[in-house]
């Protein structure tokens, strides 16, 4: 029986040799007709766009930092004038210098809608899944080429929405991130342009999202079966499944604040609403609190969103680097799978201070708990897989180590939060903010540089600069510590997270507020830290040492069945047939420590 | 190389790509609905006072209004059924006729939002006409992409059936699903804003 299929299969492979040449002649032939504009701009090459995508991301998280590097001014001497930049803002934002209050709700708002929504979502879904996934799967491209091309058009479209209401009369969304009506709704015309943005981000992750799936589905390659695929590959499968289906409510409800704003509906505006002393035209009878159910279903899954892709590049890089099978696979992709369904039943524990009553507070912190428990199977997965590894702390392995402690950080300080009483204690302090940030900027970010590193020989055929790297890497793990670590101690202390002046004028906040300044420091020193990174990035495209394809002796089909970078048009020169794991490393008799997928026994 | 899986179904999934893709938008589009429909009931029960919808609505022009929509969806069947029979002619008559009961669809619509303009009921009149107008609003837009959607298959885009008739059917059968989604939201909206 199995002489015959695999009799079968090498006939096939001879065929696929003689077809394959064929086509790639065609493909070369069709790749010199592409003008400029519809090969890098308005092109629907996976890759291509997956490039688009990285950049465009990156850029936006430079700035996102950039505006909170302007806060932490703010935080650390309230009131004296901005060095540098501050002539540069405007009377209407900083006259002398000095940040007003509405100039810095606008930053803080903008913050974390340009960090989560055009940074991090886009760099790890956007341009790690859209590259590297197809290549994993053995793919010629993704499904629908068109849609991905349009996805990506959208999102830069809603950015651009984003960066353009900062010039708007009254500047940009000031009412937070989260745009809790029924200050969203009264607020200035930035929150419509807030909403429009969202609408076309919105769309770009539902056409997105649509795409991913279709493409794990349809188009793995020959013998890749489920339980085959690379965990990068499951981790994008259930992030867009999460993308597909949590986004909608947030779509239904920004359809809603838009009416609100623009036809002067009351869906979320309560009855006999009085501001400053003024009567509110409109004739109430909504309710505040549906914003929040409807915002916070997405918002929920929107962290795991963060932090799903964020694990998927960590699982390569540690099978890879520790030269083992990772430890409990089909642990890790069940716990995977459980950890999306669970997501969308979390969601109520943002809001145990919104008097819901303690017996809904009671289901969601239930469901809390049960949701950390897959996390933590994940994370002891990883922790098992390095035990007893020769490893090789390469420049991605250095980031995905530092993952690992700095996402269990976030992971284990947002336990007092599902639970209803500390979190009456905890709520809207910096606590808060030092918890999500230890997963998604010391967590997920660490992680995204880690695949930056790791993917860019296959996506340029050099290597970037280990000494920089290295240098980048002290200096992000040291003053990313140093930015938030402070901040539980100001939140355990009761510090409110919103506060213009970073809490001068309370009495309880005076012990701590020496914080401050020490934060505010190491974000700026953070900032630096950067630097050898983006030199790092553009000059290693020409001078970086030219590597091997499969640079990293790596068993996944992206290294191990095409060249760097991959042919333009379709990939491969032949498409690979996969015989085995994603992960078999120092199999026991094997003559290599690895053994790729698409190697025949 | 191309994209496999365009025109025929894959072996072990049985569906061809489109078919995925179009059954995953309408998941997330059962998400939005579900969404304004919970904003709905969760709003009504807040409410010290809910108009009933029969004492608001035109009942008969909304009762013609689901027959037409339902008469649309059975052509629809129609036009994607003489496509697999190999019978062109009647698919253009079939798609046509969906075509023109989509546009007689929001004809009405529009007689019914110019008297209520007229009655003096906005949106902001109250609640219960925010979320009809939403609701009915945001289907209107999906009809009007049907229309798009069917318009171009009826005209510019049939020309795929002498090239590649295998895809253009199941273009066919991809926009018929997403039409039938869009008549089985309307099946949902009538009772909730018209007679409940």
């Amino acid at each position: 029986m199995r002489d015959d299929t695999s009799k079968h299969r090498s006939q096939k492979q001879v065929e696929g040799v003689g077809v394959g040449t064929a086509q790639v002649h065609a493909a070369h032939a069709e790749h010199h007709e592409l003008s400029f504009v519809r090969k890098y701009i308005f092109s629907t090459d996976h890759k291509v766009i997956g490039i688009q995508y990285g950049i465009t991301a990156l850029l936006f998280l430079l700035f996102g930092f950039t505006l909170m590097m302007i806060m932490r001014w703010q935080l650390a001497y309230p009131g004296e004038p901005i060095p540098l930049i501050g002539a540069l803002l405007g009377p209407e934002r900083a006259p002398d210098g000095v940040m007003l209050p509405e100039f810095y709700n606008q930053l803080g708002a903008m913050h974390g809608t340009i960090m989560v929504f055009l940074g991090v979502v886009p760099l790890a879904v956007g341009a790690f899944g859209n590259y590297i996934m197809p290549l994993q799967i053995g793919a010629v491209d993704m499904a629908f080429p068109k849609l991905n091309m349009m996805s990506y058009w959208v999102y830069f479209v809603g950015g651009v929405t984003m960066l353009v209401s900062f010039f708007l009369p009254g500047g940009a969304a000031n009412s937070g991130w989260t745009s809790y009506a029924p200050l969203a709704v009264i607020a200035t015309t930035g929150q419509t342009a807030w909403l429009l943005g969202m609408v076309f981000l919105i769309t770009s992750s539902l056409l997105g999202s649509i795409n991913f799936i279709t493409t794990i589905i349809q188009l793995r390659t020959h013998g890749l079966t489920f339980m085959r695929l690379p965990f990068f590959v499951w981790a994008q499968f259930v992030t867009s499944f999460l993308l597909l289906l949590a986004f909608p409510p947030l779509e239904a409800a920004g359809i809603m604040q838009l009416m609100d704003r623009l036809a002067g509906t009351s869906f979320f505006m309560p009855s006999g609403l009085v501001v400053s002393g003024v009567p509110l035209p409109y004739t109430g009878g909504g309710s505040p609190l549906l914003w929040q159910h409807l915002f916070w279903f997405l918002a929920h899954p929107e962290v795991y969103v963060l932090i799903l892709p964020a694990m998927g590049i960590v699982a390569e890089i540690i099978a890879n680097n520790t030269r083992k099978p990772l430890w409990g696979y089909k642990s890790m992709v069940n716990a995977a799978i459980f950890l999306g369904f669970m997501s969308f039943i979390v969601w109520a524990h943002h809001m145990f201070m919104t008097g819901m009553g303690t017996v809904i507070s009671a289901f969601f912190q239930t469901t809390t708990m049960i949701i950390s428990i897959p996390s933590i199977i994940i994370l002891t997965a990883f922790f098992l897989s390095l035990w007893g590894a020769s490893i090789r702390f390469t420049t991605p392995m250095l980031f995905a180590l530092a993952f690992l402690p700095m996402f269990g950080i976030g992971g284990l300080t947002g336990l007092p939060l599902g639970l209803a009483p500390p979190d009456i204690h905890l709520h809207d302090t910096y606590y808060v903010i030092g918890h999500f940030h230890y997963v998604v900027a010391p967590g997920t970010l660490m992680a995204l540089f880690a695949g930056i590193y790791y993917w860019y020989p296959k996506v340029t055929g050099r290597k970037m600069n280990d000494l920089l790297g290295k240098i980048h890497f002290w200096g992000s793990f040291i003053f990313l510590n140093g930015v938030f670590m402070p901040m539980f101690i100001q939140g355990l202390a009761g510090v409110s997270r919103r506060l213009y002046d970073g809490g001068a004028q309370y009495a309880h906040a005076q012990e701590v507020l020496h914080w401050n300044e020490f934060i505010s420091v190491s974000a700026w020193l953070l900032g630096l830290a950067q630097i050898p990174f983006i030199i790092n990035f553009f000059w290693s495209i020409k001078k970086g040492k030219k590597v091997e394809e499969n640079v990293w002796q790596a068993t996944t089909l992206e290294w191990s069945a095409t060249t760097s970078p991959p042919l333009a048009h379709g990939n491969f020169v032949q498409i690979p047939e996969v015989y085995r794991g994603p992960y078999e490393y120092s199999v026991p008799g094997a003559q290599r420590d690895f053994l790729p997928q698409n190697e025949r026994a | 190389m191309n994209i496999p899986y365009t025109s025929t179904a894959r072996p072990d999934t049985g569906l061809y790509n489109a078919k995925v893709g179009i059954w995953l938008f309408l998941a997330s589009e059962v998400m939005l609905f579900g969404a304004l429909f919970s904003s709905y009931v969760l709003l009504r029960v807040g409410a010290p006072s809910w108009p009933h919808g029969y004492e608001m609505m035109n009942i008969p022009l909304g009762t013609v209004n689901t027959i037409i929509l339902i008469g649309s969806s059975v052509t629809m069947v129609m036009s994607w059924a003489s496509l697999m029979m190999k019978q062109f002619s009647k698919y253009k008559l079939y798609m046509g006729l969906t075509i023109l009961l989509a546009v007689l669809f929001l004809v009405n619509k529009y007689f019914e939002y110019s008297a209520e303009f007229h009655h003096g009921r906005f949106p902001r009149t109250s609640t219960y006409f925010a979320i009809y107008y939403t609701l009915t609003g945001l289907h209107g837009l999906h009809i009007l992409g049907g229309i798009i959607v069917n318009s171009y298959l009826w005209g510019p885009g049939s020309k795929m059936w002498n090239t590649d008739p295998q895809r253009f059917t199941n273009r066919v059968e991809v926009a018929g699903l997403y039409w039938h989604f869009v008549d089985l939201v309307w099946i949902f909206l009538f009772p909730t804003l018209y007679l409940l």
